[in-house]
């Protein structure tokens, strides 16, 4: 019997108003309220609502045996509650199911897994608080964001006591093998490590209502066939973006008729079964380690960080916003670490990605800006604000100690830098 | 294939966009090969070396014969210089103001000095007998020549294409670098607009240069949208040799904005930015480079915004003096109200200066790494002048990727695209003969 693991992603950033210059040091509001409750609004009622109210009915229908996964981030939650509080009711009623598992995510949908492992860990425990407060249960399956991932971060994970860890079945670190096995951390087989189906989960967010596929339509039948096509495999993730189907697959593409045949006829072919993450991990045994030793990530064709990192404005907001983390731990302010942690949001960092001049597949989601310059611009505005707003709240002498240590910290590394350089040759 | 082009301006005489184009435009089709131009430009000799001039048709119109050589390609083509006081970018408004100037001006290099020139001796000032004369001369060298194909730049020149094209039935090509729209900000000269639409409909077919300027000439002059296309201007490689000779004397970082200081360009706006990113920076000067009719207006307008002290205005500046002037440059605003194409920031660009552009201009159909905004949002040009001059990496991925962007604009391709063009007219042309014509 295979197991189908049907995850779905569902984030909102908190999208930033347009801040401009003569603000810095005037306005210490960052938000634009008016489009992120539209937004919100839109996607609720066109997405979320419709999505949820199919998935509940299945999950009655199918008693027990018709399963799903959400990965909601922390600002997607607080969206809404601000601003859409039927679909946060209508999530509690799937939770109450017990048919979903939810997992364990960063709050902000932050990119702090790659840069500062303590930030990492606090967030996720910020986010796995909120799941607490509002579905009554805690994660024990990590899903980073954006499927981040490395040998490194997956060991981080196994330390905070997560079992298992979600990621990109992506070709390159694959090679021949396939990702529907369950695999293991190469540091800690401890952690299970489930690799995401890259074909079958686009074949639904992406394809499916596209008419110039020589695949379509899809059918729950011909989904079905593939799945089971391959005899020996064991798991089959399936993750999409919950976004998926409101812009892409919209209602009228018949996605949602689509769902509501496909425990049908997965559970009639007597081959399939759905699953959780976490059941998949307590059922199947690794068939080997996943060596990943450069990070991945699920975007764009090179499936690695280079849509939230790597030019140098990106390089520049990244690296300023996180020269703050010191000084952000003496701060109480509830304002200033509500800020702090949304101008951690992944998507800051994705809107100013120069890619997007030759690489608009993935990044035709709703984006506020007219260009990445735009977006660079706004950021450095708003963080500059709140760099200034961050040194009224450090005491002179601390400001002083802190400064010293950090020349002594670029010296260190400036000497460590020599050092390499010179061993390298 | 040889074709017979109506231009303007070859060097060393090169005042503006409209001329660069043209000579870059030749020397690209020059390249590409199988294509011959036979230029005529209009000129009003002034110091120049008359030895070569013969004098052609009723109105004893000077011409002179040259050969121009392009150093790199080995190439030269022919052109042919009509005396006339036609040049390029002037409204009959301006025109007026400037052959007015004329007679109490004798150092003007306009001035015709020996009297060959015949309407100049009864010159009544009308833009538009000159245009006509000119078509006079044009039919005459249409007829002295052979030649497969017409191309005429701006509406100065259709009349001349339109003349040629009569007498020698010969199809025509009009290159539509500015409409009168974008030159009077809506106050359009009816007889202006008449002689462009006149030309667009004789054309065979029109290049405009931008789908900016394309859709102009659809939506306000009716043409039939098969009948246009865009070919986008490309820039000459940087001369290499050419050197600095200024050194910028202050500290600060300079924002420029470089053209004629007229309301197409746009320069109320830039002084309004400037006013704001003054307010909350120090540390930068802006510099508008460029004369024309509105400069006291903008003076006076920096005084009231007291920022007198803090922008520069330089008057009009000569071809090495623009070098200069982007050398000591930071950052490059052009801010046009409406700009069919726009090639000072390509120039500014292969300086490596960042540009910031406005959206109602053809150039930002072309580049990608340039900043752009709408002319009239003032605030979102202050705060993108400011986060270039405040946020390093932005204004160094700016400065390189923009630099290799424009070298890859090449004359060459430009020149490729107007050449199809003049095939699939002439494949038209020959198409629509009767078939005993064909053989």
């Amino acid at each position: 019997m295979k197991s189908i693991c049907f995850c779905f992603e569902v984030h909102q950033p908190f999208r930033f108003r347009k801040y401009r210059f003569f603000d810095i040091g005037n306005d210490h509001y960052y938000y634009d309220d008016y489009t992120n409750e539209t937004y919100m609004h839109n996607i609720a009622e066109q997405c979320y609502l419709p999505a949820n109210n199919v998935l509940l009915e299945l999950i009655k229908k199918y008693k027990g045996t018709f399963k799903i996964s959400f990965s909601i981030t922390g600002a997607a939650i607080e969206q809404f509650s601000m601003y859409a509080p039927k679909v946060l009711e209508s999530f509690k009623k799937l939770a109450k199911t017990g048919q979903v598992e939810f997992l364990s995510e960063t709050y902000s949908h932050s990119l702090a897994s790659i840069k500062n492992e303590e930030l990492f860990a606090e967030q996720i425990k910020k986010h796995d608080d909120l799941i607490k407060e509002y579905f009554d249960v805690t994660p024990v399956f990590f899903k980073n964001t954006e499927l981040i991932y490395n040998d490194r971060i997956g060991e981080f994970i196994a330390t905070l006591g997560f079992r298992g860890m979600l990621t990109e079945g992506a070709k390159h670190i694959l090679g021949w093998k396939s990702p529907d096995f369950l695999y293991c951390n190469v540091r800690n087989p401890r952690l299970k490590i489930l690799l995401r189906n890259i074909s079958l989960s686009d074949d639904l967010a992406y394809r499916f209502s596209n008419k110039d596929w020589n695949k379509y339509p899809l059918t729950a039948e011909k989904f079905v066939e593939w799945m089971t096509a391959e005899k020996k495999s064991e798991i089959i993730n399936l993750f999409i973006n919950y976004d998926s189907f409101w812009k892409r697959q919209p209602e009228s593409s018949g996605i949602f008729d689509f769902l509501k045949k496909l425990p049908e006829v997965s559970l009639n072919s007597g081959k399939l079964k759905f699953a959780t993450p976490s059941e998949v991990i307590d059922e199947y045994q690794p068939v080997s380690s996943v060596h990943v030793p450069n990070t991945i990530s699920w975007a764009d064709e090179e499936r690695d960080l280079s849509a939230w990192l790597g030019n140098e404005m990106q390089d520049e907001a990244f690296n300023k916003l996180y020269a703050l983390s010191d000084k952000m731990k003496m701060v109480k302010d509830k304002d200033m670490i509500r800020d702090w942690n949304y101008l951690q949001t992944s998507d800051h960092f994705y809107y100013m990605c120069t890619k997007v001049f030759s690489d608009g597949e993935i990044h035709d989601l709703f984006n506020p800006y007219e260009s990445p310059y735009e977006a660079f611009i706004n950021y450095m505005n708003i963080l500059s604000d709140f760099t200034l707003r961050l040194d009224k709240f450090i005491p002179e002498s601390n400001a002083e100690k802190i400064k010293n240590l950090e020349k002594l910290l670029e010296e260190k590394n400036k000497e460590i830098y020599n050092y390499t350089k010179k061993i390298e040759g | 294939m040889k074709v017979l082009m109506f231009g303007w301006e070859f060097p060393p005489h090169i005042s503006g966009g409209l001329g660069t184009a043209c000579y870059g435009l030749t020397k690209g089709l020059s390249q590409i090969g199988n294509v011959n131009v036979l230029f005529v430009v209009p000129k009003a000799y002034g110091d120049e070396d008359h030895s070569g001039i013969s004098l052609m048709g009723a109105n004893n119109v000077p011409i002179n014969i040259k050969e121009l050589y392009f150093p790199k390609s080995d190439k030269s083509i022919n052109y042919i210089e009509v005396g006339s006081n036609l040049i390029p970018y002037v409204g009959e408004e301006e025109y007026l103001n400037l052959s007015e100037k004329k007679i109490t001006d004798s150092n003007n290099p306009l001035k015709i000095k020996d009297g060959k020139f015949n309407f100049s001796g009864t010159y009544n000032n009308d833009l538009f007998d000159e245009i006509y004369k000119y078509s006079l001369v044009a039919k005459v060298i249409a007829k002295n020549n052979s030649f497969d194909i017409i191309h005429a730049h701006d509406w100065l020149t259709f009349p001349a294409g339109i003349a040629a094209k009569r007498i020698s039935g010969k199809p025509l090509v009009i290159h539509v670098h500015a409409t009168e729209f974008d030159r009077s900000g809506g106050k359009v000269n009816p007889r202006v607009f008449n002689i462009e639409k006149e030309g667009m409909k004789m054309a065979d077919h029109i290049i405009a240069v931008s789908n900016l300027t394309r859709n102009i000439i659809i939506k306000k002059y009716g043409i039939n949208p098969d009948k246009v296309s865009t070919v986008y201007n490309a820039v000459e490689p940087l001369n290499k040799t050419a050197k600095t000779k200024l050194k910028k004397g202050v500290s600060e970082k300079i924002v420029t904005f470089l053209g004629r200081i007229t309301m197409q360009k746009g320069p109320e706006y830039f002084l309004e930015a400037a006013s704001m990113v003054l307010k909350k920076m120090n540390g930068v000067r802006f510099v508008m480079a460029g004369s024309g009719d509105m400069m006291n207006a903008m003076v006076k307008r920096a005084a009231e915004l007291k920022i007198a002290d803090k922008i520069h205005f330089t008057g009009f500046l000569k071809g090495d003096e623009v070098t200069d002037m982007l050398h000591m440059s930071d950052v490059l605003v052009m801010p046009s109200v409406s700009e069919p194409f726009g090639i000072v920031p390509l120039e500014a660009m292969q300086s490596n200066v960042p540009v910031i552009i406005s959206y109602q201009s053809g150039v930002s159909e072309v580049v990608k790494y340039a900043l752009k905004v709408n002319f009239w949002n003032t605030t979102e040009m202050a705060d993108a002048i400011y986060g270039l001059l405040n946020y390093p990496s932005i204004w160094r991925l700016i400065k390189r990727e923009g630099k290799e962007e424009v070298d890859n604009l090449l004359w060459e391709n430009s020149a490729r695209n107007v050449r199809e063009i003049y095939l699939k007219v002439l494949k038209k042309e020959q198409d629509n003969l009767p078939v005993k014509n064909k053989l």
